[in-house]
């Protein structure tokens, strides 16, 4: 009798702890995170972060909806996607290719807020004493390996009826590659703006083959963890918002335009003139319906079909892919493509068309 | 009985060796099961799973896009440009630390020179290197020769002066000529100490090896680690670091054991 009593008391205890627990749990999930840290690094597609922080519209529409926004620049690309994936930052600037490589092939699972442009003539295949791309046979062509850069060269490649077995890739750093260029033994080159502009500048250097070539694969993107955007959906409200103003305001050909291009060609290290040649070369989404247009268009899909194939190839979805499916891309409207149970990087137009339709 | 006296048995000096050893592994399999619960895929910190996987890739398996078992031709590459730059720059240090060390009209004109390239920063000079240089194997070689042949010679000098001028002396009594003296009496002398140098090299001539070989190469094992640094795997760092410490301690060992065998004499005055 004793010992039933013992047991039911226990049993009773036990619910009531776990009912407590049960309504603590949400409770906690509730308690919304409310500081967002962002890294962004430099590149012409990516200056309007920087510049949208120095001029005070982060931190307005951080105060719209009731948040803080730290924007971070880092002076290394690699080492920004490498800090998001290991959890210190809720968002990034990086390409759709090292999206799909790097955070979620790394399990983080990754949401595209922003497709921010994509890159028309940015990246380029440059060769010496070279009139077309096949020309390029048997050459050793440096570049940064497993970059857009080792992509593009792929595609380049593939235009012309090559693989890569036809050339040899040796990897450079990408600080070094104007210097490289004028070394005897380095004849051809891949590689991005603004070190594309300043080698082909250069006696004897014909670019081949550019990013225009292949209009829409290589897209710069805002991305974010999805967990922290579903538990606080106001952080890419905001992100949308200082984005569309501030792009605006980039392509807008007003004073106060002029003036953001100088102040974004300063701190990328030209100036306006140089800066407006790189964004000749880049193909912005500063309308928010554009970028739905094109986030929600067929080719999407295509494009990152090739650009997981290619990722494949060089074992760069991680040891365990088996295949090119192994890691699940949504696309908007929910397509998923690859494995659908292990969905890591999602591209929505939810927070752009927000601010297509001004609800922001 | 004093702290200072009390010293470990056999066992229990082994056992007090591996114990930070054992706490290193602890640490990383506790933190590793930790985020790995937190995130199956997480990178930063593999399963011991995903690093004998990876291993096994490296080292026993042959890569599909080159065609060769990575580990293997990454330490061959390495090893190779480690290898000349440790040759040339011992041959350096015999030629001009010897020559300095004997002939004061040498000494005169080389030591201010080497003690002034010996402050200058390897690393700065990268840059410079490789346009003037090209980026090919040249170039890596130079940045070890430049990082470490100036610290043997002025080091081998060092030694050579410190010898006792009445040595010198009385080989000069018993008519010995400055060939002779040279390689008679200095050159046995300063040899196990250039070996010993050469051993404390070691270190400073990855450090360089591996700087040079992140800007730009096709193989080796600085290539490797700042190739996949970009995809964060750790499972393929982690081995590579562990196999380039392991590396430069046989290396080390192996000097040692030549010093030994080569100048047994030499260690009595240790």
């Amino acid at each position: 009798m004793l010992r039933l009593l013992a047991d039911r008391l226990s049993r009773r205890a036990f619910l009531t702890a776990a009912t407590a627990l049960a309504l603590l749990a949400p409770a906690a999930q509730a308690q919304e995170k409310t500081d967002f840290k962002v890294a962004w690094s430099i590149y012409v597609g990516w200056m309007p972060w920087g510049y949208a922080n120095d001029a005070g519209i982060v931190q307005k529409w951080a105060d719209k909806y009731g948040i803080t926004i730290e924007v971070t620049q880092f002076n290394d690309y690699v080492e920004s996607m490498n800090q998001y994936t290991a959890g210190a930052y809720d968002a990034v600037t990086l390409t759709n290719m090292d999206g799909l490589s790097i955070p979620a092939a790394g399990g983080v699972d990754t949401t595209a807020v922003i497709v921010g442009d994509f890159s028309a003539g940015n990246d380029a295949v440059i060769l010496k004493d070279g009139a077309t791309l096949a020309d390029i046979k048997g050459r050793v062509v440096n570049l940064v390996e497993f970059s857009v850069s080792h992509y593009l060269l792929a595609r380049a490649l593939e235009s012309v009826g090559m693989t890569e077995q036809d050339v040899s890739v040796l990897n450079t750093a990408d600080p070094d590659m104007v210097g490289a260029f004028q070394t005897p033994d380095v004849t051809a080159m891949v590689t991005w703006n603004p070190m594309v502009a300043e080698i082909a500048a250069l006696p004897g250097a014909t670019k081949v083959f550019d990013s225009s070539q292949i209009p829409g694969e290589i897209i710069d993107l805002m991305v974010a963890n999805t967990d922290v955007l579903a538990a606080n959906p106001d952080f890419g409200k905001a992100l949308a918002g200082i984005w569309y103003e501030t792009a605006a305001l980039m392509v807008s050909d007003t004073p106060e335009g002029a003036a953001a291009r100088a102040a974004m060609g300063a701190a990328s290290g030209t100036d306006q003139a140089g800066f407006e040649a790189q964004m000749a070369a880049t193909k912005l989404f500063p309308v928010p319906a554009d970028a739905v247009a094109f986030v929600t268009s067929p080719d999407l899909g295509a494009t990152m079909d090739k650009v997981r194939g290619f990722l494949f190839d060089k074992g760069l979805l991680g040891p365990t892919a088996a295949s090119a499916d192994a890691v699940g891309i949504e696309l908007p409207g929910g397509t998923v493509l690859g494995d659908p149970a292990n969905v890591k990087l999602r591209f929505t137009d939810t927070y752009m068309k927000l601010a297509a339709d001004g609800a922001l | 009985m004093r702290a200072i006296n009390i010293r470990p048995s056999r066992g229990a000096a082994l056992m007090l060796g591996c114990l930070p050893f054992a706490l290193l592994i602890l640490a990383y399999l506790v933190g590793s099961a930790l985020r790995l619960a937190d995130n199956p895929a997480d990178k930063l910190l593999p399963s011991l799973t995903t690093l004998a996987t990876s291993i096994d890739m490296l080292a026993f398996s042959v890569d599909r896009r080159t065609g060769d078992v990575l580990l293997w031709a990454d330490t061959l590459a390495s090893l190779s440009r480690l290898g000349l730059a440790l040759a040339i720059s011992t041959a350096l240090a015999l030629v001009i630390g010897m020559a300095a060390a004997l002939l004061p009209i040498m000494r005169a004109l080389l030591s201010p020179f080497v003690d002034f390239v010996s402050m200058v920063p390897p690393l700065a000079l990268l840059p410079v290197l490789f346009i003037v240089m090209g980026l090919g194997e040249v170039s890596k070689v130079a940045l070890i020769v430049i990082g470490i042949a100036p610290i043997l010679i002025r080091d081998l000098t060092l030694t050579a002066t410190a010898l006792p001028r009445e040595i010198i002396v009385k080989a000069e009594t018993l008519s010995a000529s400055t060939w002779l003296i040279g390689l008679r009496v200095v050159l046995p002398q300063v040899l196990p100490r250039l070996i010993d140098s050469l051993r404390l090299q070691l270190g400073p001539a990855f450090l360089f090896l591996i700087a040079a070989e992140a800007i730009s190469a096709d193989a080796g094992l600085g290539y490797r680690i700042f190739l996949v640094r970009r995809y964060l795997s750790m499972d393929v760092i982690f081995p590579y670091v562990a196999w380039i410490t392991l590396l430069a301690v046989l290396m080390d060992i192996g000097l040692s054991l030549i010093r030994r065998r080569l100048f047994p004499w030499a260690e009595g005055a240790r």
